[in-house]
């Protein structure tokens, strides 16, 4: 392989070809957000508007957005929007559902807004079986008050407040709030992925159009959880953003599907 | 009917579909009207985890554009603040019932406990025939200002059975919701954002300074334009006693039975407690020497009663703190005897000697 | 001479680019490569080099949507340089 000729990626190819793939989801306004750089959440919401086209949802999907990092995109994703408080948005999605029954609603929440101030919320709507998609942003941080530890911070994970790593007889143990929601008889599906790499971009588009298709057949309760990167909040350099997660946080939170309506009797 | 029952009727009649609520006494009573109500005409009916998901449930709800309550009472309000303050910010039409135990939940409804610049407007019927107009009323003026509307009632009101026909009142034709989501702008550039704090869709600048202050504007409107009172007697009067809800039965009926005895006295009833009656308690105050809260609790609407005298005649308080062993009802000042002997103490005493509170 | 094929090309956003590198090893040819200088914003931003296969993994992994990816209708040969 040749090293020495740079190619020209400022123009689109004069050699007759065919795009592949949008740049940016079409759902997605506008050209630019101020998140850090190699922050996973933009992948997570570009896998999210994607899903809901592939689910030809567009004209009938509401979300309800949390708070944190990724509330910046309610300005952004065009779709009828709810912004919520910090660990209610379970609760206000489940209104909208019940009025509007016929409408794919999913939530968009971050691990501080979802485990920490609203795990009751999201615990009871599952257990209810509300036919609402819950989808959690999970770095382990509270990335926009300045990256201090959360309920899912995995053990040895750093955070602000935990520079030498969680350590269970100071700080306690994480919640794999996946794993306890896909225990709910309520949850009809649960799955857990992550952005690290173009193999779980990938699979995250999948997991959030399963969901959709399960919110849409009327099975009840569907919840995806990604893992995303925080460099800022673990305190590493944004290349090194796939390996963390994929050594700290992912070997506590384990990918993969949790829960499938084909599991239930 | 019951009180609970009636409210909860009234509100179906008037339209709603939704409601969200956690038992609590003695607003529990409302909850299991609306639970008995609401499924017959299409509706729903939650009994939320706790009072911070009922709000939340009645939040989304709301959003969708339809007619929505919860409730409580007053402890079950305070765990609400934070969502009923963003929930006015957001400008959506939410309807709160608080079966209050008692008259001390009057700061919580109109200052309001949560953060921030919001009002809502605050409707204190005195008895059930009136809860069951106001309640109409309440899902009217919610949808016409885009703003929460509050039911205070209490343990009496919730309580009590009467003779009452639930009949629709005539109201003027609201505006559109074309606020509401129900996702069919999606992928158009113009899908909705309900927010509390200005942000807009393809706008990365927010401006909430601007857009708090045209919700100022908004509530400074209904100032001008919602006011409701009642009052009767007040031409000579020399004493004109201020009461509201439940305590304004027992004030009207012991100033009727003084004035037959020829007492100067009159009285004078918020129903609006946001926005208060000022003008027409400053009205009062001109014409007579003094004047008499009658509420049950340490000292909440007198407040706003002394604001509006601003110093032109004394204001003494002459209720107090009343319930019963369980705290949650009827206490012994909720007497016509003891609101009559407070009255005739204070006229005899005269203005001058007007103590600042009865004891 | 060695020579080069490239079944796919990208078009990168130098200004939009924050210059995180997750691109570089998501890039399964291993085309792309940081830049020694920086755009505007002070970030070094990628460059790509013959060998792309079109398969739009860095337009996956991008956060800030920088790329776009075209697939050849036909192999696109580079010359190398001794």
């Amino acid at each position: 392989m040749t090293r020495d000729r740079i190619l020209d990626t400022a123009t689109p190819p004069e050699a007759p070809s065919r795009r592949v793939g949008p740049r940016k989801p079409d759902l997605l306004l506008g050209d630019s957000h101020h998140l850090c750089p190699g922050c996973g959440e933009p992948l997570a919401v570009r896998a999210l508007l994607e899903s809901i086209e592939a689910v030809a949802a567009r004209q009938a999907a509401i979300g309800v957005v949390g708070i944190g990092c990724y509330t910046t995109f309610s300005g952004s994703m065009d779709v009828d929007l709810v912004q919520a408080l910090h660990g209610r948005a379970p609760s206000v999605a489940t209104g909208v559902k019940r009025m509007r029954p016929e409408s794919l609603v999913f939530t968009l929440q971050g691990d501080g807004d979802m485990v920490n101030e609203g795990l009751q919320e999201v615990i009871h709507t599952a257990a209810r079986g509300e036919g609402v998609t819950c989808v959690l942003l999970n770095n382990g941080v509270f990335g926009e008050t300045g990256g201090h530890m959360t309920a899912t911070t995995a053990l040895g994970q750093r955070t602000k407040n935990t520079l030498e790593g969680r350590d269970a007889g100071y700080h306690g143990y994480p919640i794999l709030i996946g794993d306890l929601l896909a225990q709910l008889e309520g949850t009809a599906f649960a799955a857990r992925t992550s952005v690290h790499d173009a193999a779980g971009v990938a699979r995250t588009r999948r997991m959030l159009t399963r969901a959709f298709e399960v919110q849409q057949q009327g099975q009840g309760f569907s919840f995806v959880e990604v893992l995303t990167m925080c460099p800022t909040g673990w305190f590493v350099p944004t290349a090194e953003g796939p390996q963390y997660m994929d050594e700290v946080l992912g070997r506590v939170h384990v990918t993969g599907v949790l829960k499938d309506p084909s599991a239930r009797a | 009917m019951e009180g609970s029952e009636a409210i909860a009727e009234a509100a179906v009649l008037a339209g709603c579909r939704f409601f969200a609520g956690y038992p609590m006494t003695p607003f529990t009573e409302v909850l299991e009207g609306f639970a008995s109500k609401l499924p017959a005409v299409g509706g729903t009916c939650i009994n939320a985890e706790s009072e911070i998901e009922a709000v939340g449930m009645a939040w989304g709800a709301v959003a969708t554009g339809a007619r929505a309550a919860t409730g409580s009472t007053g402890q079950g309000l305070s765990l609400m603040q934070e969502s009923l303050s963003e929930i006015t910010r957001a400008e959506l039409p939410l309807v709160v019932f608080n079966m209050a135990r008692g008259q001390a939940d009057y700061y919580q409804a109109t200052r309001g406990g949560g953060h921030g610049d919001y009002r809502h407007i605050v409707l204190a019927p005195m008895d059930i025939g009136e809860a069951v107009a106001l309640t109409q009323t309440a899902f009217d003026l919610a949808f016409r200002w885009r703003n929460p509307v509050l039911v205070y009632g209490d343990y009496l009101l919730a309580h009590t059975c009467e003779a009452v026909a639930i009949e629709p009142l005539p109201f003027d034709p609201l505006p559109e919701t074309d606020w509401a989501v129900d996702g069919r702008l999606g992928g158009s550039g113009r899908s909705r954002l309900l927010n509390s704090i200005g942000m807009q869709k393809g706008r990365g600048e927010i401006d909430p300074e601007r857009f708090w202050k045209r919700i100022q504007a908004k509530h400074d409107e209904i100032a001008r334009r919602e006011v409701r009172f009642d009052s009767d007697h007040l031409e000579d009067a020399e004493l004109v006693v201020v009461a509201f809800g439940s305590a304004a039965r027992f004030v009207r009926y012991a100033v009727g039975q003084l004035r037959e005895r020829g007492a100067r006295v009159g009285w004078l009833r918020p129903i609006t407690l946001w926005p208060f009656c000022s003008d027409a308690v400053a009205r009062a105050a001109e014409g007579a020497a003094q004047l008499a809260v009658y509420e049950l609790n340490a000292g909440q609407m007198i407040d706003d009663v002394r604001l509006a005298v601003l110093g032109r005649a004394p204001v003494t308080a002459i209720g107090g703190i009343s319930t019963d062993t369980s705290g949650f009802g009827v206490g012994s000042l909720l007497d016509a005897d003891v609101v009559m002997r407070r009255i005739e103490a204070l006229l005899e005493r005269g203005p001058e000697a007007s103590p600042d509170r009865e004891a | 001479m060695e020579r080069v094929e490239s079944r796919g090309t990208v078009t990168i956003d130098r200004e939009r680019c924050k210059g995180c590198e997750l691109c570089i090893p998501a890039c399964p040819p291993r085309v792309l490569a940081m830049s020694s200088d920086v755009n505007g914003m002070g970030f070094r931003v990628p460059e790509l080099y013959p060998g792309c296969t079109g398969c739009g993994a860095c337009l996956l992994v991008c956060p800030d949507f920088v790329f776009e990816v075209f697939a050849f209708d036909a192999p696109v040969v580079h010359e190398g340089t001794s």
